[in-house]
């Protein structure tokens, strides 16, 4: 990843796009510093680099007043959000709501503050902020009820660094070129991820790409994980074995001592 | 060192699970238990999730106890016939418990259970134990002995039907008594990923009333093949063990569980056990203040 040369090389490449290519209307071109991030053993986090150009049609001038977010979400599952309530003094769950899409991933990085940058509505229509996401939730509950299942959601996975507001971390040069980092904690979940890039101008949305990422884990760790979903069995007995092996193998070296 | 555990998806400082497990294998050594009562906690309060911590923790109790078994087998410690039934009835009971381990896993109730049958369990047995070895140990201080207690079962159990002979533990008892202390200790392997050990000893000495010379030893070649099942059935069900958190683990706590029998030599026993006593209270009192303090998650995500 730390490559400096490749990286300036990418971009200069970028810029010279940009600077050719010739549309009606602004175009996005989008690239990401790794479209597979794989998970070792030694796993401690990651930082993907989101970078690319926005390109003018010719005779129009560059504006300054474009705004770049970036929306990189992670794979989408059903979950169900419990709430913990104190009920004859001891704290269990008590209520919850299931959500039928949340994200396992969501981080958006912008030039600006969202709200700056766009109203509500677009903001929902694109999913661009923490509280615009669409979870589709399940069955008819009331909206302060959801909303406080949402904001809980919201508030544990960023607080897990899971789910991340980053505004004015897109950095964007001469009007052409934007970067933005978002790091990837160590609990990030595997599977596929989609870097959304938007360019908007005036509050609305003139352009959209959006990249494909996989976060994956090789090696011994994919090996485990594969062996404990498929095949359970195996899976166990190996544990055991380990198991019995080592606690025998202590016993016998400390008799030998 | 980090080290990314592939099953629990995080990464933990390998030194520190590799400490703590041979913190749990020295007082295991030590007092003779598995010590998952403990690592199942520790594991929790590290940031481990708790089915993945009491599924692993079941596994290391599986290595903490192995060399404990081939001590007392090899002093005639184990009566098999007995250890066979107990064995039978934990079988069963890991089976109940995998049911019960699902269901109430499905009403998001889990975690609290395993809280409360920690509080209940270790507040009860160790304030058992504390009051016993204090009464021992003002014993030994004022230098008379404690009167001999009468080895006796349980009328309840005297009562059962289809006596069979147990000898090597000295017993002429029905054999449903043992099955069903080995089937309850089966379920609480299976939701606390503990040994059981600590519940089996007393209830072997005062519910059974099996002689002392063969009880730890009955009791650690039941708990062998138990967390055997145990770990066999969370990787086919919940598949939760993580092998390298185990592993982990386990370096730690076989070589601590050697050192800790080393200093169990050189303590008097009547110590030892208000030692445990005291150290079972303060987990169960600290676990039970974690019941009544409002957690630090109020919510809590699960996937369907």
């Amino acid at each position: 990843m730390n490559r400096p040369h490749s990286l300036s090389a990418r971009l200069f490449a970028l810029f010279t796009i940009a600077m050719l290519t010739v549309a009606a209307t602004p175009v996005l071109v989008p690239e990401v510093s790794q479209d597979r991030i794989s998970i070792r053993g030694d796993f401690n986090g990651a930082q993907l680099l989101l970078f690319g150009a926005i390109t003018y049609p010719p005779g129009t001038r560059n504006t300054d007043q474009a705004d770049i977010v970036v929306v990189l979400k992670g794979p989408v599952k059903s979950i169900v959000v419990r709430e913990k309530q104190q009920i004859a003094g001891i704290w269990i769950n008590a209520a919850s709501s299931e959500f039928r899409s949340a994200p396992g991933f969501y981080a958006v990085a912008s030039s600006k503050p969202i709200d700056e940058i766009v109203d509500g509505k677009t903001a929902d229509i694109y999913e661009l902020g923490l509280h615009h996401l669409q979870l589709s939730p399940v069955g008819a509950i009331d909206n302060r009820e959801l909303d406080r299942f949402v904001d809980g959601l919201v508030d544990l996975n960023s607080r897990g660094n899971l789910f991340k507001n980053l505004p004015n971390s897109v950095k964007i040069t001469n009007s052409v070129l934007y970067q933005a980092r978002i790091n990837l904690p160590a609990s990030v979940p595997v599977g596929d991820y989609t870097a959304e890039t938007f360019l908007i101008i005036d509050g609305r949305v003139n352009a959209a790409e959006v990249k494909d990422i996989t976060i994956e884990k090789i090696g011994m760790g994919r090996f485990i994980t594969n062996l404990s979903q498929n095949n359970g069995f195996l899976y166990g007995l190996i544990a055991v074995f380990i198991s019995v092996f080592l606690g025998w193998s202590a016993g016998y070296l400390f008799r030998k001592m | 060192m980090d080290i990314y555990l592939p099953i629990a998806n995080l990464s933990v400082n390998a030194f520190v699970i590799i400490l703590l497990g041979g913190l749990v294998g020295i007082l295991s050594g030590m007092f003779g238990v598995g010590g998952g009562f403990l690592t199942t906690p520790l594991l929790i309060f590290y940031g481990i999730p708790p089915t993945v911590a009491a599924a692993s923790a079941s596994t290391q109790v599986t290595g903490s106890s192995i060399s404990g078994v081939a001590a007392h087998m090899r002093r005639k410690g184990v009566d098999f016939r007995m250890g066979a039934i107990l064995v039978a009835g934990g079988l069963v009971g890991t089976i109940i418990g995998t049911g019960l381990f699902q269901i109430l896993q499905s009403w998001g109730q889990i975690d609290t259970v395993i809280n409360v049958l920690y509080v209940l369990m270790l507040s009860s047995i160790g304030g058992l134990m504390f009051k016993e070895s204090l009464q021992s140990v003002r014993a030994l201080r004022a230098g008379k002995p404690l009167p001999a207690r009468k080895r006796r079962h349980h009328p309840l159990v005297a009562n059962l039907p289809f006596r069979w002979r147990f000898y090597r533990s000295g017993l002429y008892i029905s054999p449903i008594a043992p099955f069903v202390l080995g089937l309850l200790t089966g379920i609480l392997t299976m939701l606390l990923g503990v040994g059981g050990g600590f519940i089996m000893v007393p209830a072997m000495l005062y519910l059974l009333g099996m002689g002392a010379q063969v009880v730890v030893g009955t009791s650690l070649f039941q708990i062998l093949f138990v967390t055997i099942a145990s770990t066999m059935m969370h990787s086919m069900t919940t598949r939760a063990v993580d092998i390298v958190l185990a592993s982990l683990l386990l370096v730690g706590s076989v070589t601590g569980a050697q050192l800790g029998a080393k200093f169990a030599q050189r303590m008097r026993p009547e110590y030892l056990r208000l030692a445990l006593a005291t150290m079972v209270l303060l987990v169960a009192i600290r676990m039970a203040l974690g019941l009544g303090f409002q957690p630090d998650e109020i919510y809590t995500v699960q996937p369907l």
